[in-house]
Formats: structure tokens, sequence, C-alpha cells
């Protein structure tokens, strides 16, 4: 029996190598994954819920009814394609743009809405949901995926940590602590970059002197691997990959999906003032929806009544979840002061009567 | 019991709750093989295995970050770091993160970790090993912070520490690593976190320090008993959160106070505690209270450094002063 291809060694970064299934017009060139109809219409749904909930939260901060935001827009293959290749039992350190991934894990969409518009209940994740809240700090949360992928080494887990972090994440010193516990120590985790190219306005040429990202981790001796970070395929497909050797005690590895930040940094953010449009349009051309869709329409899955049925069932879902958002009151005073420590001392219980009676005055004006 | 001094104190508290905790682990720079630059966590390697005990590589943020992802996957890390002139670049780890979890994420993750490191000079080191900043801790909510200055406390601090739910920062001063012995038990007890000690009653004058300014502190206090003054001594050991009402209750029987501490004067613990009486208890204040201090420069290397932290005299003279008023 021939001996199973290594993808890491095929594509090889230091080579200029990239990994692709589906190319920009979805025609396959490389090893599609075995999936059913269904799975291949979730990896539809979630990227297209994704989609309509970030323009739903860009649309909502326009109006005021959002606060800062951070869009996720032409990069939804990389987050649905990775996530769809999580078990259960599997853990995710996310940065800040994963919605994807979070939609993929089952967290409702009014949490992430709830998060963004300034309420800490959207960061409660759900018992049994194994995701940690949206991180904020660039590559500090790489080195909690480490931790936990070291436990699951420890325990003997059949389980693994991905975590998530952008190109500029890459510079931090942070990250290369992260990579290097992690291949030190074995750790069960797969380092997933999204390689958006641009740290706010900083391109990822500025950010570092290496030609590829996924090339960093063959100096702490871990596989790295460059992905075309818009084939949905591509990202399931290495992301099971790296995951399968992860649990099965092989250590940890890096996928640097390369995609492009369509939208702004944040809504507080003005992209034109450092990137051409056409360099945008000639993104646009490269959506990793669009792509899907004709891979689908080939394989006789997609039909415009699909099509219909989806968006609006999409569409249904995000104005339910805005509903619930909007409906949801402010956190009560009393849980900053709980959750501070596992027990109140004196001196914040004192501090928490003094805030509470802001809260009653507040109350009364209104 | 068995006569310790403090690194043997520290070392037997992290030994009984290992045996009997399969869940706590050791980790930081130089703790396995060679059992800690100090010799704190020395034989546990020997004793509970690779798995429990690591060698980390050279990187704070590292041991300290990981430990968090360890702690939310169920483990009680204890990590040290070499000296707390270098846990700075582990700060983004402590305050942003260990003590945040448990907060943003509403008590889904929570990081029941310590992160121990040698604190304070005295002992002639190099530069950045003689630091006390133990206010860039206190000044974080979320964190616990303890300074013990005897071997028995250490010890009994350490395992409540162990055992607390929440991120605690455990600053051991190294002038008192192997410098007093002390009779300490050999099984596990637990000092409960957030309670100062009275050393000594008394009516006169409330004299207040922590970690190896006790030293000095209990000196001034004995040559002022000498003179027919009678001090109260108190022990904060838990600098955050501070037990405010031992201090309190003993500046009510005193109207009179001094604060000892190595830190810098400017934002120091000093200015808690006297804020703290002055919300509480000022209309008992006979005199303007006094802060013996280290001073807002940077700390001066070895050939400098012994007019910089307080000793019995500064002390003395502080709490005469204060007494004189």
């Amino acid at each position: 029996m021939a001996k199973k291809k290594d993808l890491f060694e095929e594509f090889n970064p230091l080579e200029g190598k990239v990994y692709q299934i589906l190319d920009k017009d979805g025609k396959v060139v490389g090893d599609e994954p075995k999936l059913s109809e269904e799975q291949l219409k979730d990896m539809y749904f979630y990227m297209l819920y994704t989609r309509v909930s970030d323009e739903k939260a860009v649309n909502m901060q326009r109006q005021g009814r959002m606060l800062t935001y951070a869009p996720v827009s032409g990069q939804e293959a990389l987050h649905v394609g990775s996530a769809l290749a999580l078990e259960k039992d599997d853990w995710v350190v996310p940065a800040f743009r994963e919605n994807g991934v979070f939609l993929v894990k089952g967290l409702d969409l009014h949490k992430i809405y709830l998060y963004w518009k300034g309420n800490e209940e959207g960061a409660l994740i759900p018992e049994g949901m194994n995701i940690l809240p949206v991180t904020i700090p660039v590559a500090s949360q790489t080195l909690h995926g480490v931790g936990i992928g070291w436990a699951q080494a420890l325990k003997g887990e059949k389980a693994a940590t991905v975590t998530y972090f952008g190109d500029g994440a890459t510079s931090e010193g942070e990250f290369h602590e992260a990579m290097n516990f992690a291949a030190v120590f074995k750790a069960n985790i797969v380092f997933i970059c999204n390689n958006n190219q641009y740290a706010i306005s900083v391109p990822v040429e500025k950010q570092t002197a290496s030609k590829t990202l996924a090339q960093k981790a063959i100096a702490y001796e871990m596989p790295g691997i460059k992905v075309d970070g818009n084939d949905v395929l591509a990202m399931y497909s290495i992301t099971k990959y790296a995951l399968e050797r992860a649990r099965s005690g092989k250590g940890p590895s890096m996928i640097e999906g390369y995609t492009y930040r369509i939208g702004y940094h944040t809504t507080a953010d003005d992209p034109t003032k450092y990137r051409d449009q056409k360099e945008v349009d000639e993104w646009k051309t490269k959506d990793p929806i669009t792509r899907f869709r004709e891979y689908l329409k080939g394989k006789k899955i997609w039909t415009e009544k699909y099509e219909e049925e989806v968006q609006k069932k999409v569409k249904e879902m995000v104005s339910n979840e805005v509903k619930i958002a909007e409906s949801s009151t402010k956190p009560p005073i009393k849980a900053y002061f709980e959750h501070t420590y596992a027990e109140m001392y004196p001196y914040l219980e004192e501090q928490l009567t003094e805030m509470s009676a802001c809260e009653e005055e507040k109350e009364d004006t209104e | 019991m068995t006569e310790m001094h403090m690194v043997q104190a520290l070392n037997s508290a992290l030994d009984n709750l290992m045996k009997e905790d399969d869940s706590v682990i050791v980790l930081g720079e130089d703790v396995g093989v060679d059992g800690g630059v100090f010799r704190v966590t020395d034989g546990l390697l020997d004793k509970y295995g690779e798995k429990r005990v690591f060698d980390t590589p050279l990187a704070e943020a590292g041991i300290v970050g990981t430990s968090i992802g360890l702690a939310i996957k169920g483990f009680k890390p204890v990590a040290e770091m070499q000296f707390m002139g270098f846990v700075l670049p582990a700060m983004q780890q402590i305050i942003s993160h260990a003590a945040r979890m448990r907060n943003r994420s509403r008590g889904r993750y929570t990081c029941p970790l310590v992160v121990r490191m040698p604190c304070q000079g005295g002992v002639k080191a190099l530069e950045h090993h003689s630091e006390s900043t133990e206010v860039f801790f206190a000044h974080t909510p979320g964190l616990k912070v303890i300074m013990p200055s005897t071997p028995y406390d250490a010890k009994g601090l350490l395992i409540s520490a162990i055992n607390d739910p929440d991120p605690v920062i455990f600053l051991e001063p190294k002038k008192l690593y192997r410098s007093i012995k002390q009779e300490v038990p050999e099984e596990a007890y637990e000092i409960p976190i957030g309670k100062a000690s009275v050393l000594v009653e008394g009516d006169d004058i409330t004299m207040i320090s922590w970690g190896s300014m006790m030293r000095p502190t209990i000196s001034a206090a004995e040559k002022l008993a000498k003179e027919g003054v009678n001090p109260e001594v108190i022990d904060l050991r838990t600098i955050s959160p501070l037990d405010h009402d031992t201090i309190i209750e003993s500046i009510k029987k005193t109207g009179r106070c001094v604060i000892v501490h190595e830190a810098a004067r400017t934002g120091g613990m000093g200015a808690e505690i006297m804020a703290r009486i002055n919300e509480r208890a000022f209309y008992s204040l006979e005199a303007p209270m006094k802060r013996v201090t280290g001073y807002d420069i940077v700390i001066p290397l070895p050939m400098g450094e012994d007019c910089y932290f307080p000793d019995a005299k500064r002390v003395y003279s502080g709490a005469k002063e204060v007494l004189g008023a």
C-alpha cells in the first residue's frame, strides 16, 4: 500500500506551494474531501449566515445600533471551513474576527451581537461549548490555546485545540512563545493564521520579511502550510488533517489561511487611506461564497430554489437574533462584582452598594 | 513540627499539595532539575516526575499564558517567575487575562493559578533583582496578592493560594528565604488570605508593614517598647484584598500610624492604607500619619542600596516623629 501523502510535506511553504482544492472559479484542482450533500450545504449555509449577519452588524453600527465592530466579510471560508473540521471535544481559542467559528460551534448570533454592543453576557459561552470568548489583545490568546492543548496532551485526551490569530499577531512575542511552547511540550494544538493581509493599515509585507507566515512554523520544528483561505474545502481538509495529527499525539502545526479583508479593520477604520480600491475589487473576484456556489452548481446541489430558501432562512435567523440582542437589557451591576472573585470581599460589597445607587438614580430619572 | 526556613516551608507546602492533588503542577524556568534558583521546588521533579514539574523555555509570558490554558482545562498550575523584575513580559497575561477571565466570561472560565516570585531586595543582588512592585498587582481587580514574612505564614499562605479559586500573586521576600528558621508543621495547613496578623499589641502607635520590612519594623518597635512606648505591630501578609478592618481597629485604639514599605513611595501601598484610614478612622487620628519607604528613584545597585531600603533606624525615627506630633 502506498504511504499516505503528508500534506505538510507536499505543500512546503518554502517551495512557494499553496494548498488549494477549489480555484477562484470553483473548479476542482485538488483532492476533494468526502462530504455528504448535507455537509456541503452546511458549509454554504454557515458562510452565508456569517456574511449576512456581518453585513447586518455593519449596518447597525452605521445606524448607531451597534458599537465599534470588526467585520469579517471575505474571510468566511477560512473560519467556517476550519470550524466544521472540529469535533465536539475539541477546543477553540479565538481572536476577535471568528464569527463563523462561533456560529458553527453553535453559539447564538445574538451573543455575538451582544458582545459588540458592549454587554459581557455576549461573552458567556454556554456550558459544554468548548470555546473561549473573543480575545482582543493581539496574539495573547495563542498561549491559552497552547495551555489547553498541552492539558489535552497531559491528560491523554483524543481531542485538540485550534487557536486563531491574524497576520499582525505573528509579529508579537507571545505568538512566538506560543509556537515554541507548543512544539517543546507537544501540545495538541493547531495554529490557524487568518492572513487577511492587513493589520489595520500595515500590509503583511511590512509586517515581516518572511515570504510566507506558514514558514515561521519550520523554525519551531513544526509543520506549517499556506492554504487558499478563500477555499472552504481546502480549509476544511487541512484543518481536519492537522487536528487528527494533533489528537493522535503527533504535535502542533500551523495553517496560514491566505485571504483578504474586504471590509474595514473595524467600523472605526477608513481603508481608503492605505489601500487601493482596485486591489479590493480584484479580491472580490475571489470571493469564497461565490466560488463555493459555483462548485455546488457543478455538483447539482445548488439550484435557484435552494438559494432562495437558504437566503430566506438566513435572513429570518439574523432578524430574529437582532430582535433578541436589541431587547436585551443592561447587565445587572451586581454581576460585575460577583464575577470579580469567586467570593466578594467586604470592600467590594461596599462599592457594589455605591455603584448600585447610581443605577437606581439613573432609573429614577429615566 | 520541624524547624524550617522559608524555602523549606514553601517546598513543604508544594510537596503536601502535590501529594494530595494530581492537578497541582509546577512550571517555570529552572524549577525542575535545578529545583529553582532559590531551591523552592527542589526535589519535586524526582518525586512527581516530568508530567507534574516542568522546566519551561525561558519566556515569562509563555509560562503564565499557558498556565491560564492549563487552569481552564482543570489543572492548578503553580508558575514561578525567577525574579519579580522579570515578571514584566508576563504582565499582559496576568492583568489582561488571568485577572479578568472570570468576569469577562461571566464565571464560565476561571484561573485558579498561583504565580510565585522572589521579591524585594537587600541581598546585594544584580540590577533588576531587587524589585518591590506589589502595587502593580494590588491595583488590578481580580488578583489576590500575598507577601509572607515568616516560614510558618509562607507555608500556610501558599497552601491557601493554591487552594484558592482565583489567581494569586505570591511574593516571596528573598531576603527572608534562609535568614530565619521557625517551627513549621510538616502537614498541610491554611492561613486565610485577606487576614492581617497583629504581631504585637499596643495602644500608642500602629506600625504596619509586610514582607522583609517586618524585621526593621519589629526592631524599631522593640526599641520603642524599651522606652516605655506601647506600639502595635501589624503584618499585612495579604496585600490585596487589604484587611483594613484590622488596621482601622488598631488606629481607633492608637490614633497614630507609621507604614513601612520597601517599594517606592509614590502610589505605594502606604498611600492606599492611609486612604483607607482617612475614610474610616480620620477622627481617631491624633497626629499625621507617616510613611517610611523606598524612594522614588530606580533602586540603586548594591553599592548604594543601604540607604535606600528602610532600616530599623529610619522606622524608629519615623515613629518618633508621629509620636511627637
